[in-house]
Protein backbone atom coordinates (compact mmCIF):
# COMPACT_ATOMS: atom_id res chain seq x y z
CA UNK A 1 0.00 0.00 0.00
CA UNK A 2 2.23 2.37 1.20
CA UNK A 3 6.02 1.79 -0.23
CA UNK A 4 9.83 3.62 0.13
CA UNK A 5 12.61 2.95 -1.69
CA UNK A 6 15.96 4.04 -0.47
CA UNK A 7 14.29 7.52 0.03
CA UNK A 8 16.47 10.27 1.11
CA UNK A 9 15.37 13.54 1.91
CA UNK A 10 17.92 16.19 2.05
CA UNK A 11 16.01 20.27 2.97
CA UNK A 12 17.51 23.38 1.66
CA UNK A 13 20.13 24.50 3.85
CA UNK A 14 21.66 20.91 3.50
CA UNK A 15 19.67 18.98 6.76
CA UNK A 16 19.26 15.86 6.33
CA UNK A 17 16.56 14.29 7.53
CA UNK A 18 15.80 11.15 5.93
CA UNK A 19 18.36 8.97 4.70
CA UNK A 20 17.99 5.78 2.32
CA UNK A 21 14.63 4.90 4.03
CA UNK A 22 12.96 1.54 2.90
CA UNK A 23 9.58 -0.07 4.02
CA UNK A 24 6.72 -1.45 2.77
CA UNK A 25 3.33 -1.36 4.62
CA UNK A 26 0.55 -3.95 3.12
CA UNK A 27 -2.80 -3.07 2.39
CA UNK A 28 -5.00 -3.26 5.82
CA UNK A 29 -2.06 -3.28 7.52
CA UNK A 30 -1.99 -0.84 10.93
CA UNK A 31 1.69 0.07 11.47
CA UNK A 32 3.36 2.26 14.31
CA UNK A 33 6.29 5.03 13.15
CA UNK A 34 8.66 5.75 16.09
CA UNK A 35 11.69 7.72 17.13
CA UNK A 36 12.71 10.89 19.08
CA UNK A 37 11.65 14.58 17.83
CA UNK A 38 13.81 15.60 14.95
CA UNK A 39 14.34 11.97 14.01
CA UNK A 40 12.33 12.08 10.64
CA UNK A 41 8.43 10.91 11.48
CA UNK A 42 7.25 13.98 10.27
CA UNK A 43 9.11 14.15 7.09
CA UNK A 44 7.92 10.93 6.23
CA UNK A 45 4.58 11.70 6.53
CA UNK A 46 4.46 14.38 4.72
CA UNK A 47 6.13 12.70 1.84
CA UNK A 48 3.49 10.64 1.82
CA UNK A 49 1.02 13.01 2.01
CA UNK A 50 3.46 15.06 -0.69
CA UNK A 51 3.75 18.26 1.32
CA UNK A 52 7.36 17.43 0.66
CA UNK A 53 9.14 15.35 -2.35
CA UNK A 54 12.20 12.90 -1.84
CA UNK A 55 15.75 14.19 -2.80
CA UNK A 56 16.16 11.11 -3.88
CA UNK A 57 14.32 7.81 -4.19
CA UNK A 58 10.63 7.01 -4.66
CA UNK A 59 7.55 6.79 -2.75
CA UNK A 60 4.83 4.48 -4.02
CA UNK A 61 0.77 4.52 -2.60
CA UNK A 62 -0.78 1.36 -3.82
CA UNK A 63 1.73 0.94 -6.69
CA UNK A 64 1.76 4.40 -8.33
CA UNK A 65 4.63 6.17 -8.12
CA UNK A 66 4.33 9.57 -6.59
CA UNK A 67 7.07 11.25 -8.05
CA UNK A 68 5.17 11.14 -11.08
CA UNK A 69 2.32 13.24 -9.33
CA UNK A 70 1.82 16.40 -10.74
CA UNK A 71 1.36 19.36 -8.61
CA UNK A 72 -2.19 19.42 -9.93
CA UNK A 73 -2.96 16.32 -8.95
CA UNK A 74 -1.37 17.13 -5.04
CA UNK A 75 -5.54 17.50 -4.44
CA UNK A 76 -6.52 14.41 -5.49
CA UNK A 77 -4.15 12.39 -3.92
CA UNK A 78 -4.96 13.65 -0.74
CA UNK A 79 -8.09 12.72 -0.99
CA UNK A 80 -7.77 9.36 -0.79
CA UNK A 81 -5.32 9.67 2.46
CA UNK A 82 -7.26 11.12 5.80
CA UNK A 83 -4.76 12.72 7.71
CA UNK A 84 -4.71 13.52 11.48
CA UNK A 85 -2.28 16.70 12.89
CA UNK A 86 -1.25 16.53 16.46
CA UNK A 87 -2.53 19.89 16.52
CA UNK A 88 -5.91 19.15 14.97
CA UNK A 89 -5.94 21.83 12.05
CA UNK A 90 -9.77 22.69 12.81
CA UNK A 91 -11.33 25.89 11.38
CA UNK A 92 -12.06 27.55 14.39
CA UNK A 93 -14.98 29.94 13.13
CA UNK A 94 -17.29 27.10 11.84
CA UNK A 95 -18.82 24.27 14.00
CA UNK A 96 -17.85 20.42 14.30
CA UNK A 97 -20.49 19.68 11.53
CA UNK A 98 -18.83 21.85 8.83
CA UNK A 99 -15.34 20.55 9.69
CA UNK A 100 -16.21 17.18 8.97
CA UNK A 101 -18.40 18.13 6.18
CA UNK A 102 -15.61 19.95 4.47
CA UNK A 103 -13.46 17.08 2.25
CA UNK A 104 -17.07 15.80 1.29
CA UNK A 105 -17.97 19.67 0.20
CA UNK A 106 -14.92 19.51 -1.93
CA UNK A 107 -15.76 16.34 -3.59
CA UNK A 108 -18.97 18.29 -4.73
CA UNK A 109 -20.94 15.29 -2.52
CA UNK A 110 -24.80 15.96 -2.63
CA UNK A 111 -26.57 17.87 0.61
CA UNK A 112 -27.93 14.59 1.33
CA UNK A 113 -24.80 12.52 1.61
CA UNK A 114 -22.70 15.17 2.99
CA UNK A 115 -25.32 14.92 5.60
CA UNK A 116 -25.54 11.31 5.85
CA UNK A 117 -21.74 10.86 5.94
CA UNK A 118 -21.22 13.73 7.92
CA UNK A 119 -23.58 11.83 10.86
CA UNK A 120 -22.41 8.70 10.76
CA UNK A 121 -18.76 10.16 11.01
CA UNK A 122 -19.49 11.95 14.21
CA UNK A 123 -21.58 9.43 15.28
CA UNK A 124 -18.54 6.83 15.17
CA UNK A 125 -16.24 9.44 17.26
CA UNK A 126 -19.30 9.90 19.81
CA UNK A 127 -19.44 13.55 19.24
CA UNK A 128 -22.56 13.99 17.21
CA UNK A 129 -24.66 15.79 20.12
CA UNK A 130 -21.71 18.73 19.75
CA UNK A 131 -22.25 18.91 16.15
CA UNK A 132 -23.20 22.74 15.99
CA UNK A 133 -20.65 23.56 18.27
CA UNK A 134 -17.81 25.33 17.47
CA UNK A 135 -14.28 23.06 17.96
CA UNK A 136 -13.06 26.08 20.04
CA UNK A 137 -15.55 24.77 22.55
CA UNK A 138 -14.70 21.14 22.90
CA UNK A 139 -12.10 19.83 25.11
CA UNK A 140 -8.69 18.41 23.20
CA UNK A 141 -9.60 15.00 22.88
CA UNK A 142 -12.53 15.94 21.60
CA UNK A 143 -11.17 17.81 18.81
CA UNK A 144 -8.76 15.23 18.05
CA UNK A 145 -11.85 13.03 17.51
CA UNK A 146 -13.18 16.09 15.56
CA UNK A 147 -10.05 15.82 13.01
CA UNK A 148 -10.16 12.08 13.06
CA UNK A 149 -14.25 12.13 11.53
CA UNK A 150 -12.95 14.73 9.30
CA UNK A 151 -9.53 12.50 8.06
CA UNK A 152 -12.66 9.26 7.75
CA UNK A 153 -15.84 10.58 6.74
CA UNK A 154 -14.91 10.44 2.57
CA UNK A 155 -13.79 6.55 3.74
CA UNK A 156 -10.42 6.97 1.95
CA UNK A 157 -8.14 3.71 1.80
CA UNK A 158 -4.83 5.34 3.69
CA UNK A 159 -5.08 7.00 7.06
CA UNK A 160 -2.31 9.04 8.44
CA UNK A 161 -1.61 10.21 12.19
CA UNK A 162 1.22 12.82 13.37
CA UNK A 163 1.19 12.50 16.95
CA UNK A 164 -2.28 12.24 17.61
CA UNK A 165 -2.09 11.23 21.35
CA UNK A 166 0.14 14.26 21.80
CA UNK A 167 -1.41 16.40 23.91
CA UNK A 168 -3.74 13.74 25.49
CA UNK A 169 -3.29 11.52 29.03
CA UNK A 170 -2.74 7.73 28.95
CA UNK A 171 -6.61 6.97 28.90
CA UNK A 172 -8.31 9.59 26.64
CA UNK A 173 -4.58 8.24 24.07
CA UNK A 174 -6.28 4.72 24.31
CA UNK A 175 -9.58 5.80 23.18
CA UNK A 176 -7.92 7.85 20.46
CA UNK A 177 -6.05 4.54 19.67
CA UNK A 178 -9.33 2.05 19.94
CA UNK A 179 -10.75 4.34 17.22
CA UNK A 180 -8.35 3.18 14.99
CA UNK A 181 -8.10 0.13 14.97
CA UNK A 182 -11.72 0.34 14.43
CA UNK A 183 -11.05 1.91 11.00
CA UNK A 184 -8.50 -0.70 10.18
CA UNK A 185 -10.98 -3.40 11.25
CA UNK A 186 -13.18 -2.00 8.05
CA UNK A 187 -10.08 -1.76 5.68
CA UNK A 188 -8.24 1.42 5.77
CA UNK A 189 -4.25 1.13 6.44
CA UNK A 190 -3.89 3.35 9.03
CA UNK A 191 0.06 5.11 9.82
CA UNK A 192 0.44 6.09 13.21
CA UNK A 193 3.51 8.44 14.16
CA UNK A 194 4.27 8.82 17.78
CA UNK A 195 6.67 9.05 20.25
CA UNK A 196 4.46 7.81 22.93
CA UNK A 197 6.47 4.08 23.46
CA UNK A 198 4.51 3.17 26.65
CA UNK A 199 1.42 3.36 23.94
CA UNK A 200 2.85 1.08 21.51
CA UNK A 201 4.31 -1.06 23.71
CA UNK A 202 0.62 -2.09 24.97
CA UNK A 203 -0.68 -2.68 21.58
CA UNK A 204 1.56 -5.10 20.17
CA UNK A 205 1.38 -4.05 16.02
CA UNK A 206 4.50 -3.60 14.09
CA UNK A 207 7.05 -0.66 14.38
CA UNK A 208 8.97 1.30 12.43
CA UNK A 209 11.53 3.05 14.14
CA UNK A 210 13.49 6.53 12.87
CA UNK A 211 16.81 7.29 14.56
CA UNK A 212 18.79 10.35 12.68
CA UNK A 213 16.75 9.82 9.90
CA UNK A 214 17.68 6.47 9.22
CA UNK A 215 15.27 3.36 9.58
CA UNK A 216 17.00 1.67 12.15
CA UNK A 217 13.55 -0.79 12.95
CA UNK A 218 11.44 -1.84 10.45
CA UNK A 219 9.51 -4.13 12.60
CA UNK A 220 9.68 -7.00 10.43
CA UNK A 221 13.38 -8.44 10.36
CA UNK A 222 15.07 -7.20 13.21
CA UNK A 223 13.06 -7.82 16.47
CA UNK A 224 10.09 -9.81 14.98
CA UNK A 225 9.44 -10.91 18.84
CA UNK A 226 7.71 -7.84 19.35
CA UNK A 227 4.90 -8.78 16.92
CA UNK A 228 1.49 -10.36 18.32
CA UNK B 1 -11.99 11.05 -9.20
CA UNK B 2 -9.43 8.86 -7.85
CA UNK B 3 -6.28 8.69 -9.08
CA UNK B 4 -4.59 6.21 -6.99
CA UNK B 5 -7.58 3.63 -6.02
CA UNK B 6 -8.87 2.87 -9.56
CA UNK B 7 -11.69 1.15 -7.90
CA UNK B 8 -12.38 3.86 -5.64
CA UNK B 9 -15.25 6.14 -6.11
CA UNK B 10 -15.71 9.50 -5.01
CA UNK B 11 -18.66 12.56 -4.60
CA UNK B 12 -19.67 12.39 -7.98
CA UNK B 13 -19.18 8.79 -9.21
CA UNK B 14 -21.12 7.85 -6.16
CA UNK B 15 -24.74 6.04 -7.50
CA UNK B 16 -23.40 6.54 -11.03
CA UNK B 17 -24.74 9.89 -11.14
CA UNK B 18 -26.02 11.33 -14.82
CA UNK B 19 -24.12 14.01 -16.86
CA UNK B 20 -26.99 16.31 -16.67
CA UNK B 21 -27.06 15.87 -12.54
CA UNK B 22 -23.15 16.14 -12.16
CA UNK B 23 -23.50 19.63 -14.17
CA UNK B 24 -26.31 20.32 -11.98
CA UNK B 25 -23.85 19.59 -9.21
CA UNK B 26 -21.20 21.59 -10.84
CA UNK B 27 -23.62 24.66 -10.72
CA UNK B 28 -24.93 23.82 -7.33
CA UNK B 29 -21.57 24.10 -5.98
CA UNK B 30 -21.02 27.55 -7.62
CA UNK B 31 -23.74 28.64 -6.51
CA UNK B 32 -23.45 27.65 -2.74
CA UNK B 33 -19.92 29.56 -3.19
CA UNK B 34 -21.48 32.68 -4.59
CA UNK B 35 -24.05 33.10 -2.17
CA UNK B 36 -21.33 32.42 0.66
CA UNK B 37 -18.49 35.18 -0.49
CA UNK B 38 -21.82 37.35 -0.59
CA UNK B 39 -22.62 36.72 2.73
CA UNK B 40 -19.06 37.03 3.54
CA UNK B 41 -19.17 40.94 2.30
CA UNK B 42 -22.81 41.09 4.24
CA UNK B 43 -20.24 40.14 7.69
CA UNK B 44 -17.29 42.61 7.29
CA UNK B 45 -19.85 45.47 6.06
CA UNK B 46 -16.90 48.07 7.08
CA UNK B 47 -14.17 46.78 5.19
CA UNK B 48 -16.69 46.19 2.09
CA UNK B 49 -18.10 48.90 2.05
CA UNK B 50 -14.87 51.08 1.74
CA UNK B 51 -13.55 49.05 -1.35
CA UNK B 52 -17.11 49.12 -2.90
CA UNK B 53 -17.19 52.78 -2.19
CA UNK B 54 -13.67 53.27 -4.12
CA UNK B 55 -15.16 51.28 -7.16
CA UNK B 56 -18.02 52.88 -7.40
CA UNK B 57 -17.09 56.44 -6.76
CA UNK B 58 -13.94 55.46 -9.36
CA UNK B 59 -16.85 54.95 -11.98
CA UNK B 60 -18.91 57.89 -10.79
CA UNK B 61 -16.21 60.85 -11.96
CA UNK B 62 -16.04 59.33 -15.87
CA UNK B 63 -19.49 58.27 -15.76
CA UNK B 64 -20.85 61.78 -14.93
CA UNK B 65 -18.19 63.24 -17.27
CA UNK B 66 -19.30 61.25 -20.16
CA UNK B 67 -22.71 61.99 -19.59
CA UNK B 68 -22.12 65.50 -19.98
CA UNK B 69 -19.69 65.16 -22.70
CA UNK B 70 -22.93 62.97 -24.62
CA UNK B 71 -25.06 65.75 -23.82
CA UNK B 72 -23.17 68.90 -25.28
CA UNK B 73 -22.66 66.43 -28.38
CA UNK B 74 -26.04 66.25 -28.40
CA UNK B 75 -26.81 69.96 -28.92
CA UNK B 76 -24.11 70.24 -31.19
CA UNK B 77 -25.63 67.80 -33.35
CA UNK B 78 -29.19 69.08 -32.80
CA UNK B 79 -28.07 72.92 -34.00
CA UNK B 80 -25.75 71.17 -36.91
CA UNK B 81 -28.10 71.76 -39.81
CA UNK B 82 -30.54 74.75 -38.58
CA UNK B 83 -27.38 77.25 -39.14
CA UNK B 84 -28.73 80.54 -38.22
CA UNK B 85 -26.90 83.50 -39.52
CA UNK B 86 -26.98 86.74 -37.21
CA UNK B 87 -26.34 89.82 -39.80
CA UNK B 88 -25.44 93.15 -37.74
CA UNK B 89 -26.76 96.01 -39.25
CA UNK B 90 -24.35 99.49 -39.63
CA UNK B 91 -25.99 101.73 -36.93
CA UNK B 92 -26.13 104.68 -39.41
CA UNK B 93 -29.42 102.55 -41.64
CA UNK B 94 -32.38 103.86 -41.13
CA UNK B 95 -35.52 102.11 -40.18
CA UNK B 96 -36.89 103.02 -43.86
CA UNK B 97 -33.58 101.51 -45.19
CA UNK B 98 -33.85 98.41 -43.27
CA UNK B 99 -37.52 97.57 -44.68
CA UNK B 100 -35.85 98.22 -48.14
CA UNK B 101 -33.48 95.13 -46.92
CA UNK B 102 -35.51 93.21 -45.81
CA UNK B 103 -37.90 93.35 -48.58
CA UNK B 104 -34.82 92.51 -50.60
CA UNK B 105 -32.97 89.74 -49.53
CA UNK B 106 -36.62 87.88 -48.37
CA UNK B 107 -36.84 87.39 -52.06
CA UNK B 108 -33.51 85.29 -52.52
CA UNK B 109 -33.95 81.53 -52.91
CA UNK B 110 -30.62 80.94 -50.01
CA UNK B 111 -33.33 82.26 -48.00
CA UNK B 112 -36.01 80.28 -45.59
CA UNK B 113 -37.14 83.02 -43.53
CA UNK B 114 -35.80 86.21 -41.96
CA UNK B 115 -36.60 87.77 -38.54
CA UNK B 116 -36.05 90.87 -37.43
CA UNK B 117 -34.53 91.52 -33.59
CA UNK B 118 -34.42 95.87 -33.26
CA UNK B 119 -31.60 96.76 -31.12
CA UNK B 120 -33.94 97.88 -28.36
CA UNK B 121 -35.61 94.29 -27.93
CA UNK B 122 -32.24 92.75 -28.15
CA UNK B 123 -31.33 94.74 -24.98
CA UNK B 124 -34.65 93.35 -23.60
CA UNK B 125 -34.05 89.90 -24.30
CA UNK B 126 -30.43 90.43 -23.11
CA UNK B 127 -31.37 92.07 -19.65
CA UNK B 128 -34.18 89.56 -19.49
CA UNK B 129 -32.00 86.17 -20.13
CA UNK B 130 -28.03 87.07 -19.58
CA UNK B 131 -28.77 87.50 -15.52
CA UNK B 132 -26.77 90.82 -16.08
CA UNK B 133 -29.92 93.42 -15.81
CA UNK B 134 -28.76 95.24 -13.29
CA UNK B 135 -25.82 96.18 -15.31
CA UNK B 136 -27.33 96.98 -18.53
CA UNK B 137 -29.31 100.24 -16.42
CA UNK B 138 -25.70 101.53 -16.23
CA UNK B 139 -25.42 102.17 -19.78
CA UNK B 140 -25.81 105.76 -21.26
CA UNK B 141 -27.32 104.51 -24.71
CA UNK B 142 -27.52 100.95 -26.22
CA UNK B 143 -24.59 99.58 -27.62
CA UNK B 144 -26.44 96.40 -29.68
CA UNK B 145 -26.83 96.94 -33.26
CA UNK B 146 -29.96 96.27 -35.04
CA UNK B 147 -29.62 92.20 -36.57
CA UNK B 148 -31.31 90.19 -38.55
CA UNK B 149 -31.77 86.84 -38.38
CA UNK B 150 -31.22 85.23 -41.22
CA UNK B 151 -32.27 81.11 -41.84
CA UNK B 152 -31.07 79.31 -44.71
CA UNK B 153 -33.32 76.88 -46.46
CA UNK B 154 -32.85 73.75 -45.88
CA UNK B 155 -30.87 73.26 -49.16
CA UNK B 156 -28.24 76.15 -48.19
CA UNK B 157 -28.28 75.01 -44.40
CA UNK B 158 -24.94 73.02 -44.57
CA UNK B 159 -21.98 75.12 -43.28
CA UNK B 160 -20.38 75.72 -46.67
CA UNK B 161 -22.99 77.11 -48.13
CA UNK B 162 -24.14 78.90 -45.34
CA UNK B 163 -20.87 80.82 -45.43
CA UNK B 164 -21.48 81.59 -49.09
CA UNK B 165 -24.84 83.21 -48.33
CA UNK B 166 -23.57 84.78 -45.68
CA UNK B 167 -20.36 86.35 -47.82
CA UNK B 168 -23.40 87.43 -50.08
CA UNK B 169 -24.82 88.99 -47.46
CA UNK B 170 -22.23 91.34 -46.29
CA UNK B 171 -21.97 92.95 -49.65
CA UNK B 172 -25.09 94.74 -49.08
CA UNK B 173 -25.17 98.37 -47.96
CA UNK B 174 -26.54 98.23 -44.94
CA UNK B 175 -24.70 95.37 -43.25
CA UNK B 176 -22.11 95.93 -41.15
CA UNK B 177 -20.93 92.32 -40.78
CA UNK B 178 -22.53 88.78 -40.25
CA UNK B 179 -21.52 86.00 -38.67
CA UNK B 180 -22.67 82.13 -38.67
CA UNK B 181 -23.92 80.87 -35.90
CA UNK B 182 -22.22 77.39 -36.80
CA UNK B 183 -18.71 78.62 -35.74
CA UNK B 184 -18.78 78.43 -32.51
CA UNK B 185 -20.46 74.75 -33.05
CA UNK B 186 -17.03 74.17 -34.87
CA UNK B 187 -15.23 75.38 -32.08
CA UNK B 188 -17.14 73.96 -29.35
CA UNK B 189 -17.03 70.37 -31.31
CA UNK B 190 -13.25 70.74 -31.19
CA UNK B 191 -13.49 71.50 -27.49
CA UNK B 192 -15.55 68.31 -27.20
CA UNK B 193 -12.98 66.22 -28.81
CA UNK B 194 -10.41 66.88 -26.18
CA UNK B 195 -13.37 67.11 -23.68
CA UNK B 196 -14.08 63.20 -25.00
CA UNK B 197 -10.53 61.96 -25.07
CA UNK B 198 -9.95 63.61 -21.52
CA UNK B 199 -12.83 61.74 -20.24
CA UNK B 200 -11.66 58.12 -21.66
CA UNK B 201 -7.82 59.00 -19.77
CA UNK B 202 -9.54 59.60 -17.01
CA UNK B 203 -11.85 56.44 -17.07
CA UNK B 204 -8.40 54.62 -17.84
CA UNK B 205 -6.02 56.17 -14.92
CA UNK B 206 -8.71 55.21 -12.59
CA UNK B 207 -9.65 51.97 -13.91
CA UNK B 208 -6.52 50.78 -13.65
CA UNK B 209 -6.27 52.24 -10.08
CA UNK B 210 -9.17 50.38 -8.96
CA UNK B 211 -8.27 46.85 -10.84
CA UNK B 212 -4.58 46.96 -8.21
CA UNK B 213 -6.82 48.61 -5.41
CA UNK B 214 -9.50 45.10 -5.84
CA UNK B 215 -6.54 43.25 -6.08
CA UNK B 216 -4.65 44.32 -2.98
CA UNK B 217 -8.06 43.91 -0.52
CA UNK B 218 -8.30 40.28 -2.39
CA UNK B 219 -4.67 39.65 -1.16
CA UNK B 220 -5.41 40.69 2.38
CA UNK B 221 -8.46 38.60 2.09
CA UNK B 222 -6.10 35.69 0.89
CA UNK B 223 -3.78 36.18 3.53
CA UNK B 224 -6.79 36.47 6.26
CA UNK B 225 -7.75 33.31 5.21
CA UNK B 226 -4.02 31.40 5.45
CA UNK B 227 -4.80 28.62 7.94
CA UNK B 228 -8.50 27.91 6.44
CA UNK B 229 -6.62 27.51 2.66
CA UNK B 230 -3.98 25.21 4.64
CA UNK B 231 -6.34 23.20 5.99
CA UNK B 232 -8.26 23.01 2.59
CA UNK B 233 -5.26 21.91 0.80
CA UNK B 234 -4.81 19.45 3.31
CA UNK B 235 -7.98 17.48 3.14
CA UNK B 236 -7.75 17.44 -1.03
CA UNK B 237 -9.11 21.10 -2.39
CA UNK B 238 -7.62 22.08 -5.47
CA UNK B 239 -6.50 26.05 -6.32
CA UNK B 240 -9.47 26.33 -8.25
CA UNK B 241 -11.97 25.65 -5.77
CA UNK B 242 -9.94 27.66 -3.13
CA UNK B 243 -9.74 30.75 -5.81
CA UNK B 244 -13.63 30.45 -6.81
CA UNK B 245 -14.85 32.28 -3.59
CA UNK B 246 -11.89 35.34 -3.71
CA UNK B 247 -13.43 35.43 -7.75
CA UNK B 248 -16.86 35.72 -6.48
CA UNK B 249 -16.15 38.36 -4.00
CA UNK B 250 -14.04 40.48 -6.63
CA UNK B 251 -17.42 39.60 -9.00
CA UNK B 252 -19.80 41.04 -5.82
CA UNK B 253 -17.62 44.03 -4.99
CA UNK B 254 -17.86 44.89 -8.63
CA UNK B 255 -21.41 44.69 -8.92
CA UNK B 256 -22.52 46.35 -6.10
CA UNK B 257 -19.66 49.16 -6.86
CA UNK B 258 -21.57 49.26 -10.31
CA UNK B 259 -24.86 49.81 -8.39
CA UNK B 260 -23.73 52.51 -6.37
CA UNK B 261 -22.29 54.19 -9.18
CA UNK B 262 -25.56 54.13 -10.67
CA UNK B 263 -27.54 55.69 -7.79
CA UNK B 264 -24.21 58.46 -7.05
CA UNK B 265 -24.28 59.58 -10.85
CA UNK B 266 -28.12 59.61 -11.13
CA UNK B 267 -28.13 62.30 -7.78
CA UNK B 268 -25.41 64.23 -9.39
CA UNK B 269 -27.49 64.71 -12.69
CA UNK B 270 -30.40 65.88 -10.55
CA UNK B 271 -28.31 68.04 -8.55
CA UNK B 272 -26.86 69.76 -11.51
CA UNK B 273 -29.69 69.40 -13.89
CA UNK B 274 -31.25 72.37 -13.15
CA UNK B 275 -28.29 74.99 -13.58
CA UNK B 276 -27.35 73.32 -16.74
CA UNK B 277 -30.57 73.89 -18.05
CA UNK B 278 -30.50 77.33 -17.23
CA UNK B 279 -26.94 77.85 -18.67
CA UNK B 280 -28.54 75.89 -22.13
CA UNK B 281 -31.64 78.14 -22.45
CA UNK B 282 -29.66 81.06 -22.89
CA UNK B 283 -28.68 79.90 -26.06
CA UNK B 284 -32.16 78.90 -27.03
CA UNK B 285 -32.36 75.57 -26.56
CA UNK B 286 -35.28 73.55 -25.68
CA UNK B 287 -33.30 70.90 -23.99
CA UNK B 288 -33.78 68.29 -21.05
CA UNK B 289 -30.42 66.67 -19.58
CA UNK B 290 -30.43 62.90 -21.20
CA UNK B 291 -29.75 60.66 -18.64
CA UNK B 292 -28.04 57.27 -19.53
CA UNK B 293 -29.54 54.61 -21.92
CA UNK B 294 -29.84 50.93 -20.53
CA UNK B 295 -27.11 50.46 -22.81
CA UNK B 296 -24.78 52.47 -21.08
CA UNK B 297 -25.93 51.37 -17.63
CA UNK B 298 -25.60 47.83 -18.60
CA UNK B 299 -21.64 48.27 -20.01
CA UNK B 300 -21.06 50.81 -16.88
CA UNK B 301 -22.23 47.76 -14.77
CA UNK B 302 -20.06 45.41 -16.76
CA UNK B 303 -16.99 47.45 -16.59
CA UNK B 304 -17.63 47.54 -12.87
CA UNK B 305 -17.35 43.84 -12.40
CA UNK B 306 -15.02 42.97 -14.93
CA UNK B 307 -12.64 45.33 -12.97
CA UNK B 308 -13.50 43.73 -9.41
CA UNK B 309 -13.02 40.01 -11.69
CA UNK B 310 -9.75 40.92 -12.65
CA UNK B 311 -8.56 42.59 -9.64
CA UNK B 312 -9.36 39.19 -8.00
CA UNK B 313 -7.92 37.48 -10.03
CA UNK B 314 -4.69 38.90 -10.41
CA UNK B 315 -3.99 38.39 -6.67
CA UNK B 316 -6.06 34.87 -6.80
CA UNK B 317 -3.32 33.64 -9.57
CA UNK B 318 -0.20 34.80 -7.32
CA UNK B 319 -0.82 34.19 -3.50
CA UNK B 320 -3.12 31.27 -3.61
CA UNK B 321 -1.03 29.02 -5.21
CA UNK B 322 2.24 29.90 -2.73
CA UNK B 323 -0.01 29.43 0.65
CA UNK B 324 1.12 25.49 0.52
CA UNK B 325 0.98 23.63 4.16
CA UNK B 326 4.82 22.70 5.29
Amino acid sequence: MIKFEEVSKTYPGGHLALSKVNFHVAPGEMVFLTGHSGAGKSTLLKLISLMERPSVGRVYINGHDLSRITRRDVAYVRRDIGMIFQNHQLLMDKTVFDNVALPLVIEGYSRKQIYARVHAALDRVGLLHKQNNPPATLSGGEQQRVGIARAVVNRPPIILADEPTGNLDPALSLEIIRLFEAFNKAGASVFIATHDLGLIARMHYRTLTLKGGQMINDGLTETPGVQA
Amino acid sequence: MSLLFKSRQSGAQQHQIGLLQKLLMFFTSHFRQCIASFGEIIRTPLASVMTIAVLGLSITLPGTLYVLVKNLNNISADTQQAAEISVFLKQQASDADIQQLIKRIRTWPEIESLTFVSADDALEEFRRLSGFGDAVDYLDSNPLPNVLLVYPSDKFGTPATAKTLLDKLIQEREVESGKLDIEWLERLHAILAIANELVTMIALLLFIAVILIVGNTIRLNIFNKRSEILVMKLVGATDSFIQRPFLYTGFWYGFLGGIMAWITIAILLWWMSSNIEDILALYNQDFDLAGMSFSTLMSMLGISIFMGLAGSAISVSRYVSQIEPR
